[in-house]
């Protein structure tokens, strides 16, 4: 509860541009859905062999569950790190909660807290995007939700354990083109992960994109299984958890030397 | 200084661009890591393609041959990453010294003018494109996906791109608000890099195909695709006489704004 006015602090510029970013996260996946799922898709689809590799889906109903799920880790990244320095460096927005009651704990649950808001308000919007075309509309799209929300928070608490520790800014560079955009092309979201090298299969089923991939997809295409279900979930959880504990003990060391 | 320069107005006159160029590298030589890492990201990408999607699609017909789908798409990643690195360069760190780190105020207190500045800045932009597009050239060629030595020319086909994407950029932020209106930079340059007959041909949107002429990036994939299958014709010169002509424009308008905005 005292990690509220945390929350409100950190989401008080987004009050003027939020009907931009819910603009653009219905748009953008509509039209990577329109250029990829339906172009890319009438080249994929033609192959028999193709559709057989891609579970008997159409390529746009394979390929939509990743989208929503690559839109939660790059946004929730993205928040992890810039914003993170700023509130440490830049702005220190952080060092003036630390003056207050406030401290750490209630910072890193905060920003849990809003990255669960802002990855499920922007998998909403991706799903009402979907919901848009026949290929891609299922009962299953609001359960992705909740789905984009943990893969957020899977994503943010590690980078964000980092971004407290990190001296400038061009690490995030890194992080992004080492960590993100890899995940991005080898995660599974565009392409099922049988057809790759063994270690690089190997690498995408230990990060947490291809968990909420696999967990989306069978919502979407509504092939749930409890057991393998669970573990996703408590896979995704168990990453987040971890995170949000180093980020705590993180900041408190940097908040109070 | 000639009769010339005095008739021409004096927010055209470019003289001290280099100046600018001088700065950046100066700032530059204490990142280089990022700039070297920019290898990696063509790397993935195609190899994404050849082990993912090539995988599923197998090849594309293309001016009535097959060719595989990592061929195929390959130039247009080239392409695409020449205008994603110039937009981004020109809108997001040109916004940030225009509004942050004010390097174009300090700039104006010198004999520099608008001109220069705008120059300046696109000149670098152009520097740091051709050294994308080489390590994207010897991605391709170390992948087996350049055949002819024709695939040289896709380097001034992407100098020309990003000439033209700069440009813009430019003139897009000097309308910017505020970094939320980033994501309408990303919004814009989306369908362009989804719909330039990127990852499948003009072919497939039947009647609408004109419509893909429209997009500035088309001719440049057009370009860059005829470099490297080494099928550069006559039509290939129309589309470079595009893009130029599209920059040029774009430049024009881009030092009239900074003119405004700056002397104000």
């Amino acid at each position: 509860m005292r990690s509220l006015p945390v929350l409100a602090w950190q989401s008080a510029p987004y009050r003027r541009t939020w009907r931009l970013e819910v603009m653009s996260s219905f748009v953008q996946p509509m039209l990577y859905l329109l250029g990829l799922g339906i172009g890319v898709g009438a080249l994929v689809d033609r192959n028999a062999s193709a559709t057989d590799a891609l579970g008997g889906l159409g390529y746009a109903a394979f390929v939509a569950p990743g989208l929503v799920m690559t839109t939660a880790m790059s946004l929730a990244s993205n928040d992890s790190m810039w914003p993170v320095m700023s509130g440490l460096q830049w702005g220190r927005g952080y060092h003036a909660i630390a003056a207050t009651p406030l401290g750490s704990g209630e910072i890193v649950r905060a920003h849990l807290l809003w990255i669960w808001i802002r990855c499920g308000y922007s998998a909403a919007a991706v799903c009402a995007a979907l919901a848009c075309f026949s290929s891609t509309r299922s009962a299953g799209l609001p359960l992705m939700v909740p789905v984009a929300a943990l893969v957020g928070s899977a994503f943010a608490m590690p980078i964000m354990a980092f971004s407290v520790t990190a001296k400038m800014d061009g690490s995030f560079a890194a992080i992004q083109r080492f960590v993100v955009i890899p995940l991005f092309l080898f995660g599974g979201a565009f392409y099922p992960l049988d057809t790759m090298p063994t270690a690089v299969q190997w690498v995408a089923m230990a990060a947490p994109l291809w968990h909420g991939v696999v967990l989306a997809r069978s919502f979407a295409s509504g092939g749930i299984d409890a057991l393998p279900a669970l573990g996703h979930v408590a896979y995704l959880l168990a990453f987040a958890a971890a995170g949000a504990m180093v980020a705590e003990r993180r900041l408190r060391r940097r908040l109070y030397p | 200084m000639s009769g010339v320069l005095r008739i021409v107005p004096s927010g055209f006159a470019i003289r001290r661009a280099p100046r600018m160029i001088e700065r950046h590298l100066v700032v530059y030589r204490r990142q280089w890591l990022i700039l070297v890492s920019g290898f990696f990201e063509p790397l993935f990408y195609l190899l994404s393609m050849r082990a993912g999607l090539g995988e599923l699609i197998g090849t594309v017909s293309v001016a009535g041959s097959e060719v595989p789908y990592d061929a195929f798409v390959a130039p247009a990643l080239m392409a695409s990453s020449a205008m994603n690195g110039a937009i981004y360069d020109s809108t997001g760190n040109v916004f940030h010294r225009l509004r942050f780190s004010r390097i174009y105020d300090a700039a104006l207190a010198t004999p520099m003018g608008p001109g220069d500045v705008a120059a300046g800045e696109i000149g670098f932009a152009l520097l740091r494109g051709q050294l994308y597009a080489i390590s994207f050239l010897v991605v391709m060629w170390a992948m087996g996906l350049a055949s002819s030595w024709w695939v040289l020319m896709a380097l001034p086909s992407c100098a020309l791109i990003g000439f033209c994407f700069a440009a813009i950029g430019f003139v897009g932020t000097t309308f910017m608000r505020g970094w939320a209106d980033m994501d309408v930079v990303t919004t814009l340059t989306m369908p362009l890099f989804l719909f330039s007959a990127t990852f499948f041909p003009v072919s497939a949107y039947g009647s609408w195909g004109w419509l893909v002429h429209l997009s500035p990036l088309y001719h440049g994939v057009a370009l860059v695709r005829a470099s490297s299958t080494g099928t550069l014709t006559a039509a290939s010169l129309g589309h470079a006489a595009v893009l130029l002509a599209v920059s040029l424009a774009a430049l024009l308008v881009a030092a009239r704004r900074v003119d405004r905005l700056l002397r104000r």
